[in-house]
């Protein structure tokens, strides 16, 4: 495949790494003991754990992709977090143990995965841990609180302790979720865990009222406040599956559209579609945080639109070739017909500003980062082609390199010779 | 906004008179204001959150979940008096005769649904473990009222502003909306039996999940709208290669959609459709400018490059994951009902539908706006020569069905075409 070496080292891993190993293992001796300790003290309390244990199925059925490859299952989620922290069913006091709680997630978890696993969809056996740890981790610090009656009596006494705990399971999932991007991705550590807490944000505090709420319910309506209090969950739940879905189409389309100026004979065939992963590679090596790496995507497909206003295309198509007021009029053309679409406009903006040098000789404020990227990528890709050889793209990188006073960005391309050239010695 | 009729005017002030009289009987002895505070701020947030359904100013909010919440805790009068958070909402839009009328509605709608609750021995107060299945029937009863009022209120305000010459739509007014706000309506008894426990807290819970499920339904919106957007400039750019047919995309787009609607399409199908007419000619970016621009009659070359777009059109959109038919319609749209077309001579029923469906629309818009070789023809020739070739080149039910709805709604042909041609100013390499 052409495209390898744009592809950052290490990325994509095979198999699980060994801190997701860690991770796996540590939950699989967690439930070993939960289940053990469950058989040894007998289940308290069979119809609760099954009512529960059956939301908790039904919500890791309808498990959820967010967009950035994620997975969250915020019906399973607050029923395993409003197990934790039942205190009555009805009158009669509810004390389940912290191990059964965690046997009834987990088993209920793994029944909830095997439809999926049926399919042929493959479990992740990642994200699954780390949902376990946090409803785990709740259980561990309130149960034994609330076997004990410490905790109880009036609202005010026990919401502020719930709400701290369902908070604190929330932000250790979302570090053990940046943790393993990190590993993965080559991102830092501060960037992925501010893109977590963004990304899940909305779904962890429906997910974490509804758990409130069902626990508080249970006092009044019995188990029957478990079905009832997933309803608003279930209306996010489609409505994100929705959003996500239309946003894979979204990209899709712009990808494909995109390739109009491949077809047009405009550009070499592939030119966006490389041009866009190196951006996004070279991006996020920068430590840009996700949602300005998808402008960054949708900008370098995009970056050769204007194109289409030339009557006859550029000899290869090649732009780092032509004038520089060429090359602005049709970043130019390309960032109003972006702009048209009047949702996309910083991303009009990057289109716009991708052929200004690194250093305006006029003393104007330099390109927004995103276009210094994509100035840096498209020449790079101009220079080499769709012709793999290593000493071609050390030869670029080079000329790219004698450059950077005015023209490239010197920590662009010193991300992209991190990116494309094998490591030295 | 246009003038109000006198009639439509005394119908407002009646309602908010009727209002008023409620507010000032009462009976407000025993009634807990605190409760009625905290449910009237829960109000406030709901009505501030409010979706705008129509260009008219319909809004749809979860006001119902509040004012049945009232109806059990406080009675009728109390939810008379919460549902008048109505007025403070803090959203842009209604003007301040708009948010007398429906702060006017929604106290009548839960004083009247508070008096069905108690007509039918419901029990007003926090209700505790004991009152559950007792509690349920009259709630059920207060609600459908609560509904209905409102929906009534609602329906004779819009019939009585509505424009005279405007097309009959259904404004929105949709029944799929009253069961929503019925279900949203359920969420108050579950407020209510809260309360015993959580007390004044319960609102804040409550509201939390409803409102991130709104957040969502409202990020795919916003989401769709971007994406057809984005994809309508994308072509806008692709058709700037032939000045002559800007704005052909947009235009067969809206024609096929006036077809698949005419026959009674299903929705999703009716989607379908309008992107495969926005993208049915990107494959003229592989025909040389040159080919496309040129006043004489083609080479047998340039011919077969022309017959070449359908095939490319579909490399370019094969990769998007949307339905099948549509690209079925984008690889066939210039094949003939009598198997005379391009690219694969297809004839009769093995043509998918959407490319016979496409096939008219983008006919009808070539005749109708200049083309290098030949100035527009007026609306009522372009139809006549539809129907010349139904049979032949098209199907002749959706010719049947095309004309129909030009008939009704008519039909925007493009402005003349300047005599100048505008890609000389951008043409310099």
């Amino acid at each position: 495949m052409a495209s390898r070496r744009y592809e950052p080292r290490g990325f994509p891993r095979p198999a699980l790494d060994s801190g997701q190993w860690l991770l796996a293992a540590f939950a699989g001796l967690l439930i070993i003991w939960a289940v053990a300790q469950t058989v040894v003290s007998g289940v308290h309390n069979v119809h609760a754990a099954l009512a529960f244990g059956a939301l908790i199925a039904l919500g890791e059925l309808l498990r959820l992709n967010l967009p950035g490859d994620r997975e969250a299952a915020p019906i399973a989620t607050a029923g395993a977090m409003a197990y934790a922290l039942l205190l009555k069913i009805g009158d009669a006091p509810a004390r389940p143990e912290a191990a059964q709680v965690v046997a009834v997630t987990a088993i209920a978890m793994m029944i909830g995965a095997l439809p999926h696993l049926a399919v042929g969809r493959p479990a992740r056996v990642t994200a699954m841990s780390a949902r376990l740890l946090a409803v785990a981790c709740v259980a561990a610090a309130f149960r034994p609180l609330a076997n004990a009656g410490l905790i109880g009596g009036r609202w005010w006494s026990e919401l502020p302790v719930m709400l701290g705990l369902v908070v604190a399971a929330w932000l250790l999932e979302s570090v053990v979720a940046a943790l393993i991007r990190t590993d993965q991705l080559r991102t830092r550590f501060v960037v992925a865990l501010g893109d977590e807490l963004r990304v899940q944000f909305a779904i962890a505090a429906a997910a974490g009222a509804s758990a409130l709420l069902i626990a508080f319910a249970a006092e009044v309506m019995g188990l029957a406040a478990v079905a009832v209090f997933a309803a608003p969950l279930l209306v996010t739940q489609v409505a994100l599956r929705r959003y996500a879905g239309i946003r894979a189409t979204y990209l899709q389309t712009v990808r494909a559209l995109a390739r109009v100026t491949e077809i047009g004979g405009y550009v070499e065939t592939g030119h966006s579609a490389r041009v866009s992963r190196l951006s996004v590679a070279i991006g996020r090596e920068l430590g840009m945080p996700e949602a300005a790496l998808l402008q960054l995507e949708y900008a370098a497909l995009m970056h050769d639109i204007g194109q289409l206003s030339l009557r006859d295309p550029v000899p290869g198509g090649a732009t780092v070739l032509v004038a520089r007021d060429e090359q602005r009029r049709i970043a130019e053309y390309g960032a109003e017909v972006i702009q048209q679409a009047r949702v996309l406009d910083p991303v009009a903006d990057i289109v716009r500003r991708q052929s200004d040098p690194c250093r305006p000789a006029d003393r104007s404020p330099p390109p927004p980062l995103s276009s210094r990227i994509i100035r840096a990528a498209n020449a790079y890709d101009d220079l080499v082609g769709s012709l793999a050889d290593p000493v071609r793209s050390a030869e670029a990188v080079e000329r790219l390199r004698l450059d950077t006073a005015s023209e490239y960005d010197p920590r662009v391309v010193d991300a992209l010779s991190r990116l494309v050239l094998p490591p030295a010695g | 906004m246009h003038k109000l009729s006198r009639i439509a005017w005394l119908y407002i002030g009646a309602v908010i008179v009727a209002a008023v009289i409620v507010l000032a009987a009462g009976p407000y002895a025993g009634l807990d204001w605190g409760q009625v505070a905290v449910l009237g701020l829960l109000l406030i947030a709901c009505e501030s959150s409010a979706t705008l359904l129509n260009g008219r100013g319909l809004a749809w909010s979860a006001n119902t979940m509040a004012s049945l919440a009232a109806v059990v805790l406080c009675g009728p009068a109390g939810a008379a008096v919460v549902s008048c958070g109505t007025l403070l909402g803090v959203r842009r839009g209604p003007t301040l005769p708009q948010r007398l009328f429906n702060s006017g509605m929604y106290v009548l709608s839960a004083y009247l649904a508070g008096r069905t609750y108690l007509a039918f021995g419901g029990h007003v107060g926090a209700p505790g473990p004991s009152s559950f299945p007792g509690l349920i029937g009259p709630f059920a009863a207060a609600a459908v009222v609560h509904v209905a009022v409102n929906f009534m209120l609602l329906h004779a305000v819009f019939w009585l502003t509505r424009d005279p010459g405007a097309a009959v739509g259904r404004d929105g007014l949709d029944f799929k909306l009253w069961l929503t706000d019925l279900g949203y309506g359920a969420f108050g008894v579950l407020i209510a039996a809260l309360w015993s426990v959580l007390g004044p807290f319960t609102p804040v819970l409550v509201l939390i999940p409803v409102l991130v499920a709104r957040w969502a339904v409202a990020q795919f919106a916003a989401q769709q709208r971007a994406y057809e957007a984005t994809v309508g400039a994308l072509c806008q750019a692709v058709e700037t290669k032939d000045f002559y047919t800007r704005g052909h995309s947009e235009r067969v787009s809206r024609g096929a959609v006036m077809i698949a609607t005419e026959i009674g399409m299903r929705p999703e199908r009716v989607g379908a459709i309008r992107y495969a007419g926005m993208l049915h000619d990107v494959g003229k970016l592989g025909v040389p400018t040159s080919v496309l621009q040129k006043r004489s009659s083609l080479t047998d070359d340039e011919y077969a490059a022309v017959q070449l777009h359908p095939m490319r059109g579909l490399d370019i959109v094969r990769e998007i994951g949307f339905l099948d038919e549509a690209l079925a319609g984008i690889m066939h749209h210039h094949e003939r009902i009598d198997g005379r077309g391009y690219p694969m001579g297809l004839a009769g029923d093995e043509i998918p539908e959407f490319a016979r469906v496409l096939a008219v629309a983008d006919a009808f818009d070539a005749m109708t706006s200049d083309r290098s070789y030949r100035g527009a023809r007026p609306v009522p020739e372009a139809v006549t020569e539809l129907r010349k070739w139904a049979g032949k080149q098209f199907d002749p039910a959706f010719v049947d069905a095309f004309v129909t709805a030009i008939e009704r709604d008519g039909w925007t042909a493009p402005e003349p075409a300047p005599a100048e041609d505008p890609l000389r100013a951008i043409e310099s390499l």
